[in-house]
C-alpha cells in the first residue's frame, strides 16, 4: 500500500508540499528518497484531498522536486523495550552508539495520549535530590514536572546532573521497598556537542548509563527533529513507567531550543504568530509533553520530569519560560548573581516553588517540622533581601539590631544552606538541621510561622548563644 | 452528552482537509454549531464555519491518522449537555462525558471515538412528586424531588419551551432518567432528564441586584473584598501566585448551595488532588462531604483544545440547571485565560483576521456574554437563584494589561489581584490589598451589619486606611529606614505589620486557619483594632514606641487565626494587651 509520489510542488524550509491522488492521514509518517538515495523522514502538518504539507525531520537539503515521497499508512511509532536502557540513540530514535539494532517488545505512538485524571494518582513521595535548596525549600515529589529556569552560561546541567546522580526515595534506601527500579531518560534538543559530552562522562563515570536511555539531538543536527525527541522520551519514559515499573526521571535539555523548532516550523506554515513569534497553539503542546509526567493508580511505575530551559535574557515574562511556568509545577531559578558570587549550585530559593511540596513533605513522609521551617526561612530570607537594598543607601549603621540580624541571616543562609557544591549529598535531616542552626539567630518570639512545639523541640540554644555573644 | 444515544443522522459529507483540530468537510448539510462525526472513528465536532460548499469543524479528540475522503455524519443538534440526577459527585470533561465511565472503558489513558452519556441512563433514582392530578403545571414548574446526593434534593422541572398542562398522572417510585414520570392531559411526558443547549442560556424571569455575601472563610475576601452571591470576580495572577488554591478554597468553604469547578486547560495532578481531597472533606455547615454538592469539570491542558474551549460553556449551563431549582450556585472557571488561548487557537487555524495579541476580534464579546449568564435571578418559576462565577485569569509574564485580563476586568465587579512579591515572599493569600477592589461594598454591607455587627464597615475601613498609610511609609523607609520614622508613624507601621501577618495571611493547609467565619474575622480585626488603640493611648502618654511594641501579649495576635477557641482567646489577648499597655505608664 506504500504509493509513490513524484509530485513535489514546494519546498519551503523544512517544509515539502507533495501533490497527493489518494488520502492521506493526518500526523501519517512519510519517507522522502532524495536523487542521492539519502531517505529523509518527516510527518503530515496538513492533509487535504489535493496536496499535504510535509515536515521533515532532518532537513530538507538535497530534496528537489524529482525526489519520491512514500506515505508509511502509520503515525510516528517509538519501538519499546527495556532493553533501551544503556542505549543513547539519535534525536529521531536511530541507534548511534554502535550497539545491535533495537528489538522493540511493542511500538507505540509518540503522540501519546492524555491520562484521565479519574486514574492518576496525586504525587506525594518525597524525592530526596541532595540538594538543600531544592528538598528544604521547594521538595520534589515522584510524578511532578519541576523545570528549572536558568539562563545562557549558568550551570543548570551540573545541577541536573547532580540530581540525577543523587536522586532517592529515603526509605527505599535502606532497601524494604517493592523493589522498582530508578531510571534516568535524557532527552538532549540542540545542545552542543561539548555539553553533550559533559553529560555523557558522567552518566559514564557514575554507571547511570546502563539505567538510562539517552536521546541527542546537537546543535547541528536538523532543528525540525527536535520536536520529536522530547516525545520519543517521553513515550519510552511512559513504557519503562508504567508497563516496567520503573520510577523514571526525565530530563530535557535545552525546552528553549524545542521552542525555536516549533516557531520555525510555524514561520514556514505561514501561521498568524503569537507573542514574539511562537506558535498561538505553543501552551498547548508544550502542554502535551509536560502533562506526560505522573502516578497512575495501580502502577508502581512513575514518570517525573525536570525540563530545563534557558531564558532569553534572563526574562522569566519571555514566552517560553512563561508558558512552562504556567503548566509545571513550580519551578527552580538558576541565578546569575548568585554565581557571580560563587554559589554552588546557584539556586535562587525565593522565585522557586514546587507546588506539590506541601502533600510530599511533613510528619511521615519527611518530618513533622519542614513546611514551617521553610515557610520561616523563605520569610526571613526575603526580609534580609529586602533591607540589603536599603543598607545600600544608609549603612548597616542605620538600621536597627533586628534587621542587621536579618541582614546576617541572608549572608548565612546563602553561605550555609544554598552553597554546599555539586558533588556534596545531604540528607533531609541534614538540611533540616542547617535551617534550624540558621533559624536560631533569631528569638523564639521571631519565629510566627513555626508551631511553638516545634520551636521547643528544634530550636537550637546553642546557635542562639553564639549569635547573642557576637 | 446527549447525542450519544440518539444518532438522528441527517447528512453526511467528506472530509477535504485536516489540521490539527480544525477538519473541513464538503457536501455536509449543517447549521452553525451543528455536531458532526467525524471521520470513520465517528470523533465528536462542532460546526464553526460555513463558506460555500465547505463547512469547518472543530474536532473535540486527537485528529491524528484522520484523512480525507472519511465521512463526516451531521446529527442537526447543537452542543448539548444532559440535566438529570446524577451530575453531583460527577467529573465531566469538557463535553460532558464522565471521566471514571470513561477510565472504565478505555483505561488510564484517554483514547478516542469513545462516547457515553453525561449522566447514568441505567440507574434507578426514587422519584417523589411534588404535584398531583389535576395541578396545572408551567414550563420552570417544579414537578417531584429526587434525592441526589445526601446534601441535595434535585428538584424535577418541567423542561424551559415546553407548553405545560394539566397533570394527568403523577408517578411515585424508582425511575431511570428517561422515563416518564409525569404525564400531562395533551400527552406530553416528562422524565428527569432533560437536554440544553450549552451556548445558550436558560432563561429566567428576571435580574435582580445582589445583596448577600458569598461567604468564603477566606479573611480578605469576606473581610476586605467581598463576593456577592450572584456577583462576578476575576483572579488574575502571574504563575505560582496562588490562583488554583484560591480557587480551590473557594470551592471547598464558599457557602454556595451548588459548586460548579471547570479545570479549564490546566494541570492534570491538580485535578486529582480535588477529585482525591474532596470526597474527604466535610462542608464546615452541614458536615456531608464536600462532593455532595461538586460537579467537577476538568479539561487539562493535554487534552483537545476544542472541548477546552466548550468546557465553561459545559459548566455554566450545569449551573443555570441548578439555579433553576432555586440554588445559589458558585462557578469557579480555572483558568479563563486557556480558554481564551483555546478560541485563538482555532481562530488562526481558521486564518481569521486576529484582534490584540492574536486573540479573535470576537475576544471581548465572548467574555461578556459567558460573564453575563452569572447573577442573582427570579427563576421562571418564582424561585430564586443565584449563579456567582469566579474566573481565574493567568496573563502572560504577570502583565494585566494583555487583552484577557482587561476584558474581564470590564465585566467583572470584585478584583481580586494576586502578586508575585507577595507570594515570593510566602504571603499567602498572595492577594494584593492595595490593587483589588469589590465594587460590591456598599450591597453588601447592610449584610454584614445585620449578621456580624455594627460597625463591620467601618472597622473594615479603619484597616484599609492603616494598610494605606503603610504603604506610604514603607516608601519613607526604603529611603531612610524605619528608625528615622517619628513613633507615631512606627507605631502605624507595627500595627499594619499585624494586620499584614496575622489578619491577611491564612494558612489554607492548616486545619483551623483554612476557613475563618464572618464573625472570627470581625473579631481578629477588633483585637488588632484594641491592639491600635491602646498602643496609641500609651504612646500619648510618654511611653516609647520600642516598650510599646515589645509587650508579650502582641505577638500572640499572629495565633488567633489557628486558635479553634478564639471567642475566650480574644478576650483575654484583649485584656491582656490593655493590662499590659497601662501597666507603662
Amino acid at each position: 500500500m506504500q504509493k509513490e509520489y513524484k509530485t513535489i510542488t514546494e519546498i519551503s524550509g523544512p517544509l515539502v508540499f507533495a501533490e497527493v491522488d489518494e488520502p492521506v492521514g493526518y500526523d501519517e509518517i512519510v519517507e522522502i528518497e532524495t536523487p542521492s538515495s539519502e531517505t529523509r523522514r518527516g510527518q503530515v502538518l496538513e492533509s487535504t484531498a489535493d496536496y499535504v504539507a510535509i515536515q521533515v525531520f532532518e532537513g530538507t537539503d538535497g530534496i528537489d522536486r524529482e525526489s519520491s515521497v512514500r506515505f508509511l499508512g502509520e503515525t510516528l511509532q517509538m519501538p519499546l523495550t527495556e532493553e533501551l536502557l544503556g542505549r543513547v540513540l539519535s534525536g529521531s530514535g536511530q541507534p548511534i552508539d554502535g550497539g545491535p539494532d533495537i528489538e522493540p517488545e511493542e511500538e507505540r505512538s509518540i503522540v501519546g495520549a492524555a491520562i484521565n485524571p479519574t486514574a492518576r494518582e496525586y504525587p506525594e513521595e518525597f524525592i530526596q535530590t541532595g540538594v538543600s535548596g531544592i528538598d528544604g525549600m521547594n521538595t520534589l515529589v515522584r510524578g511532578q514536572k519541576l523545570p528549572i529556569f536558568s539562563g545562557s552560561g549558568l550551570p543548570h546541567n551540573d545541577l541536573a546532573l547532580q540530581i540525577a546522580r543523587q536522586a532517592t526515595v529515603p526509605e527505599e534506601a535502606e532497601g524494604d521497598e517493592e523493589g522498582s527500579e530508578f531510571a534516568v531518560i535524557f532527552g538532549a534538543m540542540g545542545i552542543t556537542q561539548e555539553e553533550a559530552n559533559e553529560f555523557m562522562d558522567d552518566f559514564e563515570r557514575t554507571g547511570a548509563l546502563e539505567r538510562s536511555v539517552v536521546f541527542m539531538n546537537l546543535a547541528d543536527d536538523p532543528a525540525v527533529e527536535r520536536t520529536i525527541t522530547p516525545r520519543l522520551a517521553l513515550t519510552t519514559a511512559e513504557y519503562l513507567a508504567f508497563e516496567q515499573d520503573y520510577h523514571v526521571l526525565v530530563i530535557l535539555t535545552d525546552m528553549t531550543n524545542y521552542c525555536e523548532a516549533l516557531r520555525e516550523i510555524g514561520a514556514a506554515r505561514e501561521e498568524v504568530p503569537g507573542r514574539r513569534g511562537y506558535p498561538g497553539y505553543m501552551y498547548t503542546d508544550l502542554a502535551t509533553l509536560y502533562e506526560r509526567a505522573g502516578r497512575i493508580e495501580g502502577r508502581d511505575g512513575s514518570v517525573t520530569q525536570i525540563p530545563i530551559l534557558t531564558m532569553p535574557g534572563d526574562d522569566d515574562t519571555h514566552p517560553i519560560p512563561d508558558l512552562t511556568g504556567y503548566i509545571t509545577e513550580g519551578q527552580i531559578y538558576v541565578d546569575r548573581d548568585l554565581q557571580s558570587q560563587g554559589l554552588k549550585p546557584p539556586v535562587q530559593v525565593l522565585p522557586s516553588l514546587s507546588r506539590l511540596m506541601d502533600d510530599g513533605i511533613g510528619e511521615g513522609l519527611t518530618r513533622a517540622d519542614h513546611g514551617d521551617v521553610s515557610d520561616q526561612l523563605y520569610a526571613a530570607y526575603a526580609e534580609g533581601e529586602d533591607l540589603r537594598d536599603l543598607v545600600n543607601i544608609v549603612g548597616r549603621e542605620a538600621l536597627s539590631e533586628r534587621d542587621n540580624r536579618y541582614l546576617d541571616f541572608a549572608d548565612r543562609f546563602e553561605e550555609e544552606f544554598i552553597d554546599q557544591g555539586f558533588d556534596r549529598n545531604r540528607d533531609i535531616e541534614e538540611t533540616l538541621e542547617i535551617g534550624w542552626n540558621l533559624l536560631s539567630m533569631f528569638p523564639k518570639s521571631e519565629l510566627n510561622r513555626i508551631d511553638e512545639e516545634l520551636i521547643e523541640e528544634y530550636y537550637d540554644e546553642e546557635a542562639a548563644a553564639e549569635v547573642t555573644a557576637d | 452528552m446527549s447525542q450519544a444515544q440518539e444518532t438522528d443522522v441527517t447528512e453526511d459529507g467528506v472530509i477535504e482537509s485536516v489540521s490539527g483540530p480544525v477538519v473541513t468537510a464538503t457536501d455536509l448539510a449543517a447549521k452553525m454549531n451543528d455536531v458532526v462525526y467525524v471521520g470513520d472513528e465517528g470523533l465528536m465536532g462542532e460546526v464553526i464555519e460555513i463558506e460555500g460548499n465547505i463547512t469547518t469543524v472543530q474536532v473535540y479528540e486527537e485528529t491524528s491518522d484522520v484523512s480525507p475522503g472519511e465521512p463526516v455524519e451531521n446529527t442537526g443538534e447543537p452542543l448539548t449537555v444532559d440535566l438529570g440526577p446524577g451530575m453531583l459527585d460527577s467529573i465531566y470533561d469538557g463535553v460532558q462525558r464522565p471521566l471514571d465511565v470513561l477510565e472504565q472503558q478505555m483505561g488510564a489513558f484517554l483514547d478516542r471515538g469513545v462516547d457515553a452519556p453525561g449522566i447514568d441512563l441505567d440507574k434507578e433514582w426514587g422519584f417523589e412528586p411534588t404535584v398531583e392530578e389535576g395541578d396545572v403545571i408551567a414550563s420552570g414548574d417544579v414537578v417531584g424531588v429526587v434525592e441526589e446526593t445526601v446534601q441535595i434534593d434535585h428538584k424535577v422541572l418541567v423542561p424551559p419551551g415546553s407548553e405545560g398542562g394539566t397533570v394527568a398522572e403523577a408517578r411515585e417510585g424508582e425511575f431511570t432518567v428517561d422515563e416518564a414520570v409525569v404525564e400531562l392531559e395533551n400527552g406530553e411526558e416528562i422524565a428527569m432528564r432533560q437536554e440544553w443547549p450549552v451556548r445558550e442560556a436558560r432563561p429566567a424571569a428576571e435580574k435582580q441586584t445582589p445583596t448577600t455575601p458569598l461567604v468564603s472563610g477566606q479573611r480578605i475576601l469576606d473581610g476586605m473584598f467581598p463576593l456577592a452571591k450572584g456577583g462576578t470576580a476575576a483572579i488574575p495572577g502571574p504563575f505560582g501566585s496562588g490562583k488554583t488554591v484560591t480557587q480551590h478554597q473557594l470551592a471547598k468553604w464558599a457557602d454556595a448551595d451548588i459548586v460548579v469547578y471547570v479545570g479549564c486547560g490546566e494541570r492534570g495532578n491538580e485535578m486529582t488532588e480535588v477529585i482525591e481531597d474532596f470526597p474527604e472533606l466535610e462542608d464546615p455547615v452541614t458536615g456531608n462531604p464536600l462532593m455532595s454538592r461538586t460537579c467537577l469539570i476538568a479539561n487539562t491542558s493535554n487534552m483537545p483544545v476544542a472541548a477546552r474551549e466548550s468546557c465553561v460553556y459545559t459548566g455554566i449551563t450545569i449551573a443555570e440547571y441548578y439555579r433553576d431549582m432555586g440554588y445559589d450556585v458558585a462557578l469557579m472557571a480555572d483558568s479563563t485565560s486557556r480558554w481564551a488561548e483555546a478560541m485563538r487557537e482555532i481562530s488562526s487555524r481558521l486564518e481569521e483576521m486576529p484582534g490584540e495579541e492574536g486573540y479573535p476580534a470576537y475576544l471581548a464579546a465572548r467574555l461578556s456574554e459567558f460573564y453575563e449568564r452569572a447573577g442573582k435571578f427570579e427563576n421562571i418559576n418564582g424561585t430564586d437563584g443565584s449563579i456567582s462565577v469566579i474566573g481565574a485569569v493567568s496573563p502572560p509574564g504577570g502583565d494585566f494589561s494583555e487583552p484577557v485580563t482587561q476584558n474581564t476586568l470590564r465585566i467583572v465587579k470584585t478584583f481580586w489581584a494576586l502578586d508575585a512579591d507577595l507570594a515570593e515572599r510566602r504571603h499567602f493569600p498572595a492577594i494584593n490589598w492595595n490593587d483589588s477592589y469589590s465594587l460590591y461594598q456598599d450591597q453588601l454591607d447592610p449584610w454584614f451589619r445585620e449578621e456580624v455587627s455594627e460597625d463591620w464597615p467601618e472597622q473594615r475601613q479603619w484597616a484599609v486606611d492603616t494598610l494605606d498609610e503603610e504603604d506610604e511609609l514603607q516608601e519613607i523607609v526604603q529611603l531612610v529606614g524605619k528608625d528615622a520614622l517619628p513613633e507615631d508613624q512606627q507605631l502605624t507601621l507595627e500595627v499594619a505589620r499585624y494586620l499584614r501577618e496575622a489578619y491577611l495571611q491564612q494558612n489554607a493547609l492548616h486545619e483551623v486557619d483554612t476557613y475563618c467565619e464572618p464573625e472570627k474575622t470581625y473579631r481578629m480585626l477588633g483585637a488588632i483594632k484594641t491592639f491600635n488603640d491602646a498602643a496609641f493611648e500609651a504612646l500619648e502618654a510618654g511611653v516609647p514606641v520600642e516598650e510599646i511594641i515589645d509587650i508579650e501579649a502582641a505577638p500572640r495576635l499572629n495565633r488567633i487565626g489557628t486558635t479553634a477557641e478564639y471567642d475566650e482567646f480574644i478576650d483575654e489577648l484583649e485584656s491582656d494587651i490593655q493590662a499590659q499597655l497601662e501597666e507603662k505608664y
